[in-house]
């Protein structure tokens, strides 16, 4: 689905005489791939070359080495930049800077607006993508009253009604209470599981990483950690090198694997944890 | 403060005034302000005013939410009524000291008055039952014309849509602002006006700042949705005339024949 070989970024700030001052690779040599219907989730910190990444494959920026390509078309191709775009959907992390419609309704059709569809076409699509999100009984309703999550929600919609091949969180949750978190996952979840749209997560919550397919961790525009929620958690040391924390469940697993207990590696979950504990109570 | 201007509010309900094409009602509310200053006597005003209470009742809007557009423009409207009373020349009613306050002026005044808040009313009473999409799309079309001289008209509207939906966020963010100047001991009460207006200064700038920064966000996110200008973009409302709107029309054409030959009957009438 996604396919990003050697991928680099360069910031270059200029002096006044346009003189190189400074280069910063944002992106270093980054390669990663991600299958058609996974949940991939993408950790770094602030500065790490996540939110840039993710700018590459919805092709708002363009590589200086390497190639992004999606759904099989070359992002780098000036002919292929609208295709890539309607495929790889974005969606920001400010939610009141990225809807454009004055009504809910209005704003979910500005996308296939865009692209030409029909207008029957666009009124089907924006039916079914406000369902698919759970917003649809909001559809009339201005987004200026809506809260936090629920402004995200729309703008998921906005995107699935391009009918994309991926969806692209960039710090979608940041800006969210953690019911409005939960709420975006929800409806994320489900379009990942029901309609089989890809999805790729940036986030800096590690509890939204939990159930994802894999999970990529950057540090400084390179790929640190890549695997399973379970293989990434499991290092935690190395995890909080990087700056990042772990949730606390798998942190207090740790502190007890570590305090001499036979806990097992990776805990995610307090459920798993409480198994844990009660097995290793009922042995000794 | 600003968030009491109803112009741009609009008002959800389901009524005949709102499921009218947004051109019919541009168009009527151009027509009904020009019959405004079409003649100046009693019987238009009869008439206009009719006309404007059948739109209020078609409309299903309640009355005290045209009342509240009046609110912003009666300091506007107060001094014109003085204005008018007191420089007015004429047959003299009263006297006072260096004031003659003339029939003229006080019949001068009593039109104004009229005039002012009947358009008022009758222009707040279109935004009220249009949203502002609508509206700029109805201008879109009703400008397509210009897009033949080269004015970029799809910009524009988009342009004003999205400044439309813009004004509530940061009319929100303004109030923040000033909180948090407010906060660590800022003045904007006291003082004469051009020290209150010197107080401003450190409330626009981060307004403004962010007033960019936000529309960097958006342009990206429009980009990021295939936004590419007007060309080979669909609607999802596209403006097709039904027949409503044709009757609208034609009851429009109505409404200024009879204020018309309304304007040239009350000539004769004394008054």
């Amino acid at each position: 689905m996604i396919k990003i070989k050697n991928l680099v970024h360069e910031y270059i700030r200029r002096d006044e005489d346009d003189n190189v001052v400074d280069i910063k690779k944002a992106l270093d040599d980054v390669n990663i791939e991600v299958k058609k219907g996974e949940f991939v989730a993408i950790l770094g910190h602030n500065g790490s070359g996540k939110s840039t990444l993710a700018k590459h494959i919805n092709a708002l920026l363009y590589p200086e080495e390497g190639q992004v390509i999606v759904d099989g078309l070359d992002a780098s191709k000036e002919e292929n930049l609208w295709k890539v775009r309607q495929r790889a959907g974005m969606v920001f992390q400010n939610p009141d800077n990225q809807i454009i419609g004055t009504m809910v309704e209005e704003d979910v059709g500005f996308g296939p607006e865009n692209m030409g569809v029909p207008p029957e076409k666009i009124w089907e699509r924006v039916e079914k993508s406000l369902k698919a999100v759970g917003m649809y009984q909001y559809r009339k309703k201005s987004p200026n009253k809506l809260s936090g999550g629920q402004k995200q929600r729309v703008a998921i919609a906005g995107v699935v009604a391009m009918h994309p091949k991926c969806i692209i969180l960039d710090e979608a949750t940041a800006m969210l209470d953690p019911g409005g978190r939960k709420e975006v996952l929800r409806a994320v979840r489900g379009l990942n599981q029901v309609e089989e749209v890809t999805i790729l997560h940036i986030t800096h919550y590690m509890e939204e990483v939990v159930h994802a397919d894999k999970v990529f961790v950057m540090d400084k525009g390179k790929v640190a950690m890549a695997g399973t929620p379970r293989e990434i958690f499991s290092r935690v040391e190395e995890l909080q090198t990087l700056g990042l924390n772990v949730p606390q469940v798998t942190l207090l697993a740790h502190e007890l694997r570590k305090a001499g207990l036979p806990v097992s590696k990776g805990i995610l979950t307090g459920e798993e944890l409480t198994r844990e504990l009660l097995t290793i109570k009922a042995g000794r | 403060m600003l968030r009491d201007i109803t112009l741009g509010q609009y008002y959800q309900t389901d009524s005949l005034l709102h499921r009218l094409d947004p051109r019919v009602k541009i168009v009527g509310t151009f027509a009904y302000i020009i019959s405004l200053f079409l003649f100046r006597n009693i019987t238009i005003y009869l008439i206009a005013g009719l006309w404007l209470f059948a739109m209020i009742r078609l409309s299903k809007v309640p009355f005290r939410f045209m009342v509240k557009g009046l609110k912003p423009v009666i300091m506007i409207l107060l001094v014109t009524v003085i204005c008018n009373v007191l420089f007015t020349k004429g047959t003299p009613v009263f006297s006072f000291w260096k004031i003659t306050i003339t029939d003229e002026g006080l019949k001068m005044a009593l039109f104004m008055t009229i005039r002012f808040v009947m358009l008022i009313i009758g222009s707040t009473l279109m935004t009220l039952t249009t949203t502002p999409n609508q509206l700029t799309d109805a201008l879109e079309s009703l400008l397509s014309p210009l897009n033949k001289l080269h004015v970029p008209v799809h910009e524009i509207s988009m342009m004003m849509a999205i400044a439309l939906r813009f004004i509530p966020i940061l009319m929100e963010e303004t109030d923040k602002i000033m909180k948090a100047q407010l906060a660590r001991g800022a003045d904007f009460e006291s003082g004469n006006m051009f020290k209150r207006v010197k107080a401003m200064l450190p409330l626009l700038v981060p307004l403004f700042v962010s007033a960019f920064r936000r529309a960097n966000d958006l342009a990206m996110a429009m980009e990021a949705r295939c936004y590419r200008g007007g060309e080979g973009r669909t609607k999802m409302k596209p403006l097709i005339y039904k027949n409503t709107d044709r009757r609208a029309y034609l009851c429009i054409l109505v409404y200024l024949v009879v204020l018309i030959v309304g304007g040239f009957i009350g000539k004769r009438l004394p008054l």
